[in-house]
């Protein structure tokens, strides 16, 4: 146990910190730990951990998306044309929903490998498509969602949140597998050095485009799941996304500079973010003042992260950083 | 002969012009106004203040770096300049656009602290510190619009004109000027390029790396306050996010100059043909009354299409 911790000790951090926000927030929270609570907080948490699983993708071959938050508004607003009806119509409106999610992907994925933009520039560029298609669809908010279907994955299964098994399956039957494939250790050779990992003998761009590939593909599952909680759809959802799954790999101990981190710690971000949120909202304190404690507790949480550069001893160590 | 190649601006800085002038000739053909002094004088006056954000982001993205507290040092320059100048309390309103500018530089400095000693990347440190500001102008203004009036001379400064050309756009170049004299005339420009290359290299030559990138950075807050002062003299007031539409824009007018987002290469002429690019592409889609599908769809098609055109030149080259 000791050694798992230490060999994932950016991870750990993060748990550490997650469970003592958490604590505090059933502590704070005026019902207590009841199922209501605890499925609210999780749904909440679990959009932004789909977001940040989306980012985690792109950070992890040196890149950075985004286009997060534009492809969750437009899958969203597809959501809320085809995701209602029998179960024949829900089932293929799914699969356009996380197909065109897949799609605004690998477009990204193409301008990135073949037309050799960097990826900050290519998905500033396309997130105004995506966000102008999602506007075409929704002008405005509106349409709707299957009640049901809602209902079976954003609220409890024996007073565990839906969300929180929907987390556990995710890292058990898609990241734990895929980290042992060829795809998975191929992310992180191209993240570490792109150059090392194509004189290997690495597929590169095959590995660069199928890790926006997956991006698009969780950015898709992150507007589904919003879709299921709001049950409506706006075009308008995506700027404070994009911003959110950045800070929430971070937070979770994926280095921006590639090659670090796992899609547990880009998780465990996300939920550290939202919790922050939560514990705000009934912390008592004066809700003008929220925003502000929220952003200084955001840049302590990323001091601290980044504070062992304090105990280099060599100066010139700092600047691999 | 190579040493007036030099000076003269590389085919990178030259692309945005390029799409400037096609997008002036091809709007003309369905609206001839467009040719019209008048129109192309307002849109200097407008490109100023994108302009002056980009000028800054240029000195930051040389360095490797990115600055997205961009909208809330606008956003706050703008509240405490128009609160001041609110006051009609005549000294004050004379320290408004200097109180502005000095908190610009104060927070661009804290940008620097978080990044070249607590070697935070960039991109998340200067999100929190804008999600802090947010927080700071949210508390003093209770989420509404804050209250307070621009002064004269802010109002001259962003709508006046001089012999027919439009103040903001004489104010832009002279900070250009001043910036390109900084840049080529002294040792900061080619520091700032070197650590967009290699800073341990440049920490190794000599140089005091963390000083450039706080002078940098604190460059660039000066510049998003000045741009913050001028849009709340254009407004006549200052309001809530009113800084938000500009981050991305920047970052994107930046890059069509030819300055790489990896840092170490780039111009300002470039960043200027780039303001010029997108304010005119803007303008000229709204002209057109597309909807804001289209006019978000249009605009980044073209950015893509732009950029293409960028590195496949260059490939070829």
């Amino acid at each position: 146990m000791r050694d798992l911790m230490r060999v994932n000790q950016r991870e750990t951090i993060a748990f550490s910190v997650l469970l003592v926000l958490l604590v505090s927030y059933l502590a704070t929270h005026p019902a207590g730990p009841t199922p209501y609570v605890m499925t609210i907080w999780a749904n909440q948490c679990l959009i932004l951990a789909l977001a940040a699983i989306a980012q985690f993708f792109a950070v992890i071959v040196r890149g950075i998306d985004l286009s997060v938050g534009a492809i969750m508004a437009l899958t969203n607003c597809i959501a809320s044309y085809l995701v209602i009806g029998t179960g024949v119509e829900m089932t293929f409106g799914i699969i356009v929903v996380l197909a065109a999610g897949v799609g605004c992907g690998v477009l990204n994925g193409l301008l990135v490998v073949y037309g050799r933009i960097q990826p900050i520039v290519v998905t500033l560029a396309t997130a105004s498509v995506f966000v102008g298609l999602a506007l075409l669809l929704r002008p405005t908010p509106g349409g709707q969602i299957d009640y049901d279907l809602a209902d079976a994955l954003t609220l409890d299964v024996l007073g565990v949140p839906t969300a929180l098994i929907i987390t556990v399956a995710v890292i058990g039957l898609i990241w734990v597998p895929l980290r042992r494939t060829g795809l998975g250790l191929g992310l992180y050779a191209v993240g570490s050095s792109q150059q090392a990992a194509f004189q290997s003998g690495m597929p590169v761009a095959r590995i660069r485009l199928a890790s926006f590939a997956l991006g698009g593909l969780f950015a898709g599952l992150a507007g589904l799941y919003f879709s299921l909680v709001t049950t409506t759809g706006d075009a308008g959802i995506g700027p404070n996304f994009t911003l959110n799954s950045i800070a929430a790999v971070v937070l979770g101990g994926v280095a921006l500079r590639g090659g670090v981190g796992t899609l547990t710690g880009a998780i465990a971000g996300a939920f550290i973010l939202k919790t922050i949120g939560a514990l705000m909202f009934f912390s008592g304190l004066p809700p003008l003042a929220q925003p502000f404690v929220e952003g200084l507790i955001l840049a302590a949480a990323i001091a601290i992260g980044g504070a062992d550069v304090l105990r280099v001893k060599n100066k010139l160590e700092v600047f691999g950083r | 002969m190579s040493g007036l190649m030099q000076r003269l601006p590389g085919m990178d800085s030259l692309v945005p012009y390029i799409g400037t002038v096609l997008l002036i000739l091809g709007g003309s053909v369905f609206y001839p106004q467009i040719l019209g002094f008048e129109y192309l004088a307002q849109q200097l006056q407008i490109s100023a203040f994108l302009g002056l954000l980009a000028l800054g982001a240029t000195l930051v993205i040389l360095l490797g770096h990115i600055d997205l507290s961009v909208p809330w040092i606008l956003g706050g320059a703008a509240i405490l300049s128009t609160s001041l100048a609110g006051t009609g309390d005549a000294v004050l309103t004379a320290l408004a656009i200097p109180a502005a500018l000095l908190f610009g530089g104060l927070i661009g400095i804290v940008n620097g602290v978080g990044v070249a000693i607590l070697r935070i990347p960039s991109m998340v440190w200067t999100l929190a510190v804008n999600s802090m500001l947010l927080g700071v102008a949210v508390l003093n203004t209770g989420g509404f619009n804050p209250k307070g009036e621009a002064s004269d001379t802010m109002i001259w400064l962003a709508t006046g004109q001089l012999a027919g050309i439009p103040a903001a756009f004489l104010v832009w170049m002279l900070v250009a000027g001043m910036m390109a004299l900084v840049l080529t005339r002294s040792g900061f420009g080619r520091y700032l390029s070197a650590i967009g290359y290699n800073e341990k290299a440049t920490f190794l030559s000599g140089v005091s790396t963390p000083s450039v990138i706080f002078a940098a950075f604190a460059i660039a807050g000066v510049c998003s306050a000045l741009g913050g002062v001028l849009l709340a003299g254009y407004a006549n007031q200052a309001y809530q996010s009113m800084g938000d539409p500009f981050l991305l824009p920047t970052i994107a007018a930046v890059v069509i100059g030819g300055t790489s987002i990896l840092g170490g290469r780039g111009s300002l002429v470039g960043t200027i043909g780039g303001v010029l690019f997108i304010t005119l592409l803007t303008s000229i889609l709204s002209v057109m009354q597309i909807s804001d599908a289209w006019r978000n769809i249009t605009f980044g098609m073209i950015i893509i299409v732009m950029l293409l055109l960028q590195t496949l030149r260059r490939k070829g080259a």
